[in-house]
C-alpha cells in the first residue's frame, strides 16, 4: 500500500515500491503533485510542486508511471502556465484568486476544436517518421501550428483524418509501427521535460536575432540559436531588457519564463502584449507569445521545473521549423531552487551552498539552445536568453561565473549606469559577443558594407573616452588637447544618442537595423567632421557649441522608422552644419598652423 | 487529534522538541505545550513521521522536563481572527490584543501564511498614493499595489519617517475614504513601541489603522509570525472589505535575523552571511502579498523598512529585498548629519512603478517631466558640488554657482520638511518649479516648452 511516511517541507518520504526516479506522484488526500528524486528499497523520496502544509503521515500516495512531461499541441500560444504547465487562467476561473492545492487541469483546453488541414502529400500506405508534418492548424492569426509525428513514432500511415474541426484528443491518424503495434495520433502529444527533443543535426550558420535594441544589435549581437546571459544587480534593467526582447525581436515564437520573480511583471506582459503589434508581422504580439510563471511566492520545487517546461515547449516549436526565443528571468532563482533541494537532501555544498553539479546542470540547460536541422529536414532554432541575479551584484559568484563560461553573448548590466539613469544600463566595456563575425556578414549584406568598421570605430571611441575621463578627473579638462576633448564629446554623444534607449518612449522603444546604422554613421560623421575642423585650428569648445551636437541627441526620438529617408538626408547633409565654422577658420588656417608650429604647442 | 494530549517527548534541545509515537500528525500544525509548572508554550510542526514529530517551540525549550510535558496537536495552522473591528486595534506579534480591549470575536479565521496569488489573477499597480513627503511623492511616487521599501541604517530616523507616512498617507479623489493602514513593528524597543502608539493615537490616525507590535524582548519566533499576521489583516481589509491598504513594516532586518536564528537551530545549510538559502523565497512570500487583483476594488501597497547592517546595500537583507520589491527609498547618513529631515537620498532611490501612478490621469500632467528634470538638475548640481570641493567655490563659473545654490535649496526645502508638514502633491510640484526657476530656462531640457511657459518663474529670487 502506497502511503506517506514522512514530511519535511517540500520533501516527502513515501512507501512506494517500484517507484522510478523522476516519476510523477500524487500524494495525500488533496492529491498534491510531485516527483521522485531518490529511492531506497521500497521507499521513495519525492519533492512536491505544492505546499505540503496539512499533509500527514499515513495519507495515501500514488505513482503515475511517467516523468514530468508537457502537453504539446494547439492552445499553447497566448497562454500563461505555471511551472509544471498548469493553465493559470483556467485555474483562476476554476479556483479563484489564490491557487488552490491539488487542482488538476490539463494544459491544453478540451473545450475548443481546431481547424485541421492534413498535409497535401500524406497518403495511406506511406511511411512516416518522427518529426514529419501531419497537417496544420491556424492556432493564431500569425502562427500556423504544424502537427508533428512524435519523435518516437515511425511506421506506415494507415489512416489520416480529412480536413475538419477536431479537439486535441480526437484521433487524427493511425500508424502501424515497425514492431507491428498500432499508434493513434492526435493534435496533442507529450514529451518529458528533462529530455532534449531530438533533431537531425546542428546547423551552425545563422543570422542575427534583431531585437531593435541598439546596444544589443549593433554592438553585442546574438544569433538565432545562440545563448546569451544578462547578469546585473537588482534594478539594473534585466527584466526591462527581456521584456524589450520579448516584444520586439524577430523570432516567430517567444517563450517568457518568469522564474522566481515578481507577479506584477507577468501581469505587465499579459496586459501590454495584446496591445502591441509585432513590427515584423504586423500582428498583436500576444499571438506569438507564451508565458510560464513560477513567481517568487509560488512553491520552490516547481521553480526548478519551470525552465525545463519552457525549453521543451521551445524545442517543440523549433521542430515545426520556427525560430523561437526563450527568455528566462531569472536563472539564479532556478539555481537557488536547486540549492534548496540539494540542502534538504543533505548533499555536500561546494560554493556558497550550491551543489557540485550546478555548473553541469547550467551547461546542459543552455546546450538545449541551437539552430538545427529538424527530423523532417527543416530549419528551426531556439535562442536562449537567461537573466542572472548575482547576490550583491558580484559577478564572481557561482551562477554568474559558470554561466559566463557557457554562453556566447554577455550583456553585463551595471549599477553605476542604472544609477545614472543610463538605460539600458549595459556596460559597453564588460559585455561581449562571440558572434560579431557572423553578424557582420548579415549587416554588410542587408544594411551597409561598412557596418563592422563603423561598429569598431564607435567602440574604440568609447574605450578611449574611458581613459580620457580618468585624466579629466585627475587633472581637469584643460589637460586635454582639442582633439581629445572632441573625442570625449563624441563618445558622450554616442552614449546619449545611440546607446541610451528608453523602453518607455513610443518612438525609440524599437529601432530597425537601418535606423541603428544611420544613427551610428551620422554620429561618427559628426566626429569626423569635427576632427577635420580641429586640424584647421578650430577649438573643441566651438565644435561642442554647434547646434548639431545638441540636435543629434534628439534624432533617435525625432525620426521614427517611417522617417528614415529624412534621417538619411539629414546625415548626408552634415557637412553643412560645419561649413560656417570652417569658413571662419579656413582663411586663417595657414597662419594658425604656422603660429602653432612656432610655439611648439598644440593647435 | 486536537483533543488528545501526548506526553511522549523524547528529546528537547535548542528550541526543538521531538515527540515519539504519535502517528498521523499533519505538517505545519500549531502545537500547544504545557510544562510541569503549568506554563503554556506554543509551537509548530516542522517535520513529521510516524516515529517522530519535530516541533519548533516558540518560547524555547528551556526547563522542559520531558516526562512532565504535555503536547497537544491542534490540527490547524496559525490563524488570525478577522472582522471589521480590527480597525483601530493594537495587537501583539501573533494577533492577540495589546490595547487592553477584548479579543476579536469572529467566526472567520485566516491562515496567516496566506496562499500564493495566481499571477493570472493580478491586476497591474496603478494610481497614486500621497505620502505628503516631497522626495517620495515628487520623485519616487508610490503606486497602489506597489512594494517600495525604505533602506535605512542604524541611527537614522526611519521610524520617524515611517510614522510620518502612516499619519499622512492618503489617496486622491473618490477612493480617499476607502483608505486603511496596517502597521507592524517587530523587534522594537518598548520606547519605540510607545512612540508609534502614542503618535498614532494623538494624530487620530488610529481609527483607520491596525497595529501589530512585537517587542525586542518577546520570543524571536513570534517575529516570524508578525508580518504574516499583519499581511493577513491587510488581505482581509483589501480583498474582502475593498479597502486600499497601505502596509508599513519595520524592521525587516529584525525579521531576517530571527529567520537566521531559527534556521541555525534547524540545521539548514547557510548561503551568505549565515542566512539560509531560502531567505529570498521567504521574503518574497511576504512582499508578494502586496498587489491588486483583477475585478476587485481593493489593493495592498507595502512599505517594508529595513536598516542595512553597516550601511551596506549589498548585504543579503537589502540585496534580496531589492530583488523582490519595485524600487527603493534610500536614507542618507550624510543628509541626516546635515540636519536634513527626512534624509532621503533621491539619486539612489527609485520607484519602478512611478510612471503608472502619476501624470494627467492621477496627479498633474507635468509631474513625470518635472521629476525627471529634478533628477537631472540635482545630479548635475552634485557634480558641481564635487568640483567645488576640488577647485573651491570661488573659481566656479556664474552658471555653476547657481547649481550650487540649487543643490542647497533642493536639499533644505524640497527634501527637507518638518515632521508635521504634510505637503500635498500639488504643493510639492509647485515647490519643484520654484526651485527649478533658480536655474537658467535653457538648461531645463526635460520639461516641455509649454510647461516652462506656464510654470517657470524667471528672475524669481528664491528666499531661503
Ligand atoms: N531600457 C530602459 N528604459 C527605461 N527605463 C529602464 C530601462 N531599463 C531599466 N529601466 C528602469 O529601471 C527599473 C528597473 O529595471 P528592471 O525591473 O528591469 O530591473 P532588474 O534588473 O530586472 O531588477 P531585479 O533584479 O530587481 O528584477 C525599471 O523599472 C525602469 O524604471
Ligand atoms: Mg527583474
Amino acid at each position: 500500500m502506497a502511503r506517506i511516511i514522512e514530511i519535511n517541507g517540500p520533501l516527502v518520504r513515501l512507501e512506494l515500491p517500484g517507484a522510478l526516479l523522476g516519476e510523477q506522484v500524487r500524494v495525500g488526500a488533496l492529491g498534491l503533485s510531485g516527483e521522485v528524486i531518490a529511492r531506497e528499497g521500497d521507499t521513495a523520496l519525492a519533492q512536491l510542486y505544492e505546499d505540503s502544509t496539512g499533509l500527514a503521515p499515513g495519507e495515501p500516495a500514488e505513482g503515475l508511471g511517467h516523468p514530468l512531461s508537457v502537453e504539446l499541441g494547439p492552445g499553447l500560444l497566448g497562454g500563461i502556465f505555471d511551472g509544471v504547465q498548469r493553465p493559470l487562467e483556467a485555474i483562476w476561473q476554476a479556483s479563484g484568486d489564490r491557487i488552490a492545492r491539488g487542482v488538476q487541469i490539463p494544459a491544453l483546453t478540451r473545450d475548443r476544436r481546431w481547424d485541421f488541414t492534413p498535409a497535401a502529400d500524406r497518403l495511406p500506405g506511406m511511411v512516416l517518421n518522427g518529426g514529419d508534418i501531419l497537417g496544420t492548424v491556424p492556432e493564431t492569426a500569425s502562427i500556423e501550428h504544424r502537427i508533428l509525428v512524435p519523435p518516437d513514432v515511425a511506421g506506415e500511415l494507415l489512416e489520416l483524418a480529412p480536413a475538419g474541426d477536431y479537439d486535441v484528443d480526437a484521433t487524427l491518424a493511425r500508424i502501424r509501427m515497425r514492431d507491428g503495434t498500432l499508434r493513434k495520433l492526435s493534435l496533442c502529444q507529450r514529451w518529458p521535460v528533462r529530455r532534449p527533443r531530438p533533431f537531425r543535426r546542428r546547423n551552425h550558420a545563422g543570422e542575427p536575432l534583431i531585437t531593435g535594441q541598439r546596444i544589443l544589435d549593433t554592438f553585442y549581437p546574438l544569433l538565432k540559436g545562440g545563448k546569451a546571459a544578462i547578469p546585473g544587480p537588482f534594478g539594473a534593467g534585466k527584466t526591462m531588457l527581456q521584456h524589450q526582447i520579448a516584444r520586439w525581436c524577430n523570432a516567430e515564437i517567444v517563450i517568457y519564463v518568469g522564474c522566481g520573480e515578481r507577479g506584477n511583471e507577468l501581469t505587465d506582459v499579459l496586459e501590454s502584449l495584446p496591445k502591441l503589434t509585432d513590427p515584423h508581422s504586423g500582428r498583436p504580439l500576444m499571438e506569438r507569445t507564451l508565458l510560464i510563471a513560477n513567481t517568487s511566492n509560488m512553491p520552490v520545487v516547481a521553480r526548478e521545473a519551470s525552465v525545463y517546461v519552457g525549453i521543451t515547449i521551445a524545442e517543440y516549436f523549433r521542430d515545426q521549423g520556427y525560430d523561437v526565443v526563450m527568455v528566462a528571468d531569472s536563472t539564479s532563482r532556478w539555481a537557488e531552487a536547486l540549492r534548496e533541494v540539494a540542502g534538504r537532501l543533505g548533499q555536500m555544498p561546494v560554493e556558497e551552498g550550491y551543489p557540485a553539479y550546478l555548473g553541469s546542470r547550467l551547461a546542459a540547460f543552455y546546450e538545449r539552445a541551437g539552430r538545427v536541422e529538424t527530423l523532417a529536414g527543416n530549419t528551426g532554432s531556439v535562442t536562449l536568453i537567461g537573466a542572472v541575479s548575482p547576490p550583491g551584484g558580484d559577478f564572481s559568484e557561482p551562477v554568474t561565473s559558470h554561466t559566463k563560461e557557457i554562453i556566447q553573448t554577455f550583456w553585463a548590466l551595471s549599477k553605476e549606469l542604472a544609477d545614472a539613469r543610463h538605460y539600458p544600463a549595459i556596460d559597453w566595456l564588460e559585455s561581449f559577443s562571440g558572434y560579431v563575425g557572423e553578424a557582420a556578414g548579415w549587416w554588410a549584406e542587408h544594411v551597409d558594407p561598412d557596418w563592422a568598421e563603423a561598429r569598431a570605430r564607435a567602440l574604440e571611441l568609447l574605450s578611449e573616452s574611458e581613459e580620457l575621463r580618468r585624466i579629466v578627473n585627475l587633472v581637469g579638462v584643460e589637460a586635454l588637447s582639442s582633439e581629445q576633448r572632441w573625442s570625449l564629446e563624441a563618445a558622450e554623444l554616442i552614449k546619449e544618442a545611440l546607446l541610451q534607449q528608453a523602453a518607455t518612449d513610443a518612438v525609440d522603444s524599437y529601432a530597425s537595423p537601418a535606423k541603428q546604422y544611420l544613427l551610428l554613421a551620422g554620429l561618427l560623421a559628426i566626429h569626423a567632421e569635427g576632427l577635420r575642423l580641429i586640424a584647421l585650428g578650430v577649438p573643441a569648445r566651438r565644435l561642442i557649441e554647434l547646434p548639431v551636437v545638441a540636435e543629434a541627441r534628439r534624432w533617435k526620438t525625432r525620426y521614427g522608422d517611417a522617417e528614415l529617408a529624412a534621417l538619411r538626408e539629414r546625415v548626408a547633409g552634415l557637412t553643412e552644419d560645419f561649413m560656417k565654422l570652417e569658413g571662419e577658420y579656413a582663411v586663417a588656417s595657414g597662419s594658425a598652423a604656422r603660429v602653432a608650429a612656432e610655439e611648439g604647442g598644440q593647435p | 487529534m486536537k483533543n488528545l494530549e501526548f506526553r511522549t517527548a523524547s528529546s528537547a534541545r535548542g528550541g526543538l522538541l521531538v515527540m515519539a509515537n504519535v502517528a498521523g500528525v499533519a505538517a505545519g500544525t500549531r502545537v500547544g505545550i504545557t510544562d510541569h509548572s503549568g506554563r503554556r508554550r506554543n509551537g509548530l510542526v516542522i517535520r513529521t513521521s510516524d516515529d517522530a514529530v519535530l516541533v519548533e517551540v516558540f518560547e524555547d525549550t528551556d526547563d522542559l522536563d520531558l516526562e512532565r510535558t504535555w503536547v497537544r496537536f491542534l490540527d490547524e495552522p496559525y490563524s488570525l481572527p478577522v472582522s471589521r473591528d480590527i480597525l483601530g486595534r493594537v495587537f501583539n506579534g501573533v494577533g492577540r490584543p495589546r490595547d487592553g480591549r477584548p479579543p476579536i470575536v469572529s467566526g472567520q479565521h485566516r491562515d496567516i501564511n496566506g496562499a500564493p496569488l495566481n499571477p493570472a489573477a493580478r491586476a497591474y499597480p496603478r494610481e497614486f498614493i500621497e505620502t505628503g513627503l516631497s522626495a517620495i511623492d515628487g520623485m519616487n511616487s508610490l503606486t497602489r499595489g506597489q512594494k517600495l521599501p525604505i533602506f535605512s541604517g542604524g541611527g537614522l530616523p526611519h521610524n520617524r519617517v515611517a510614522a510620518q507616512i502612516v499619519r499622512q498617507a492618503r489617496l486622491l479623489g473618490e477612493a480617499a475614504g476607502d483608505f486603511a493602514v496596517v502597521f507592524a513593528a517587530f523587534g522594537v524597543s518598548s520606547q519605540d513601541a510607545r512612540f508609534f502608539q502614542e503618535g498614532f493615537e494623538e494624530s487620530g490616525a488610529l481609527e483607520r489603522l491596525v497595529m501589530f507590535l512585537n517587542l525586542a524582548d518577546e520570543p524571536v519566533i513570534e517575529r516570524l509570525l508578525t508580518p504574516r499576521a499583519a499581511l493577513t489583516a491587510a488581505e482581509y481589509l483589501a480583498f474582502e472589505l475593498d479597502r486600499h491598504v497601505l502596509v508599513v513594516m519595520t524592521d525587516m532586518t529584525a525579521y531576517a535575523e530571527a529567520l537566521r536564528e531559527v534556521a541555525v537551530l534547524r540545521g539548514d545549510v547557510p548561503a551568505r552571511k549565515g542566512y539560509p538559502g531560502y531567505l529570498y523565497s521567504d521574503l518574497a512570500e511576504l512582499y508578494e502579498r502586496a498587489g491588486r487583483i483583477r475585478n476587485r476594488p481593493g489593493s495592498i501597497t507595502l512599505i517594508p523598512v529595513l536598516s542595512m547592517p553597516s550601511d551596506d546595500i549589498t548585504h543579503p537583507i537589502p540585496d534580496l529585498t531589492g530583488y523582490i520589491t519595485e524600487g527603493q527609498i534610500v536614507l542618507s547618513r550624510e543628509l541626516n548629519a546635515q540636519g536634513v529631515y527626512p534624509p532621503i537620498a533621491v539619486l539612489p532611490s527609485l520607484s519602478r512603478l512611478m510612471k503608472d501612478g502619476i501624470g494627467g490621469d492621477f496627479t498633474r500632467p507635468d509631474h513625470p517631466r518635472v521629476a525627471s528634470q529634478l533628477f537631472a538638475s540635482y545630479a548635475r548640481a552634485l557634480e558641481v558640488r564635487g568640483l567645488a570641493a576640488i577647485i573651491g567655490a570661488e573659481d566656479l563659473s556664474e552658471g555653476d554657482r547657481r547649481y550650487l545654490e540649487f543643490a542647497e535649496a533642493f536639499e533644505r526645502r524640497f527634501v527637507g520638511q518638518a515632521e508635521g508638514d504634510q505637503r500635498d502633491v500639488y504643493a510639492t510640484l509647485d515647490l519643484a518649479w520654484d526651485l527649478l526657476s533658480m536655474l537658467p530656462a535653457a538648461s531645463l531640457t526635460r520639461v516641455s516648452e509649454e510647461e516652462l511657459a506656464k510654470h517657470y518663474k524667471p528672475g524669481d529670487k528664491v528666499t531661503r
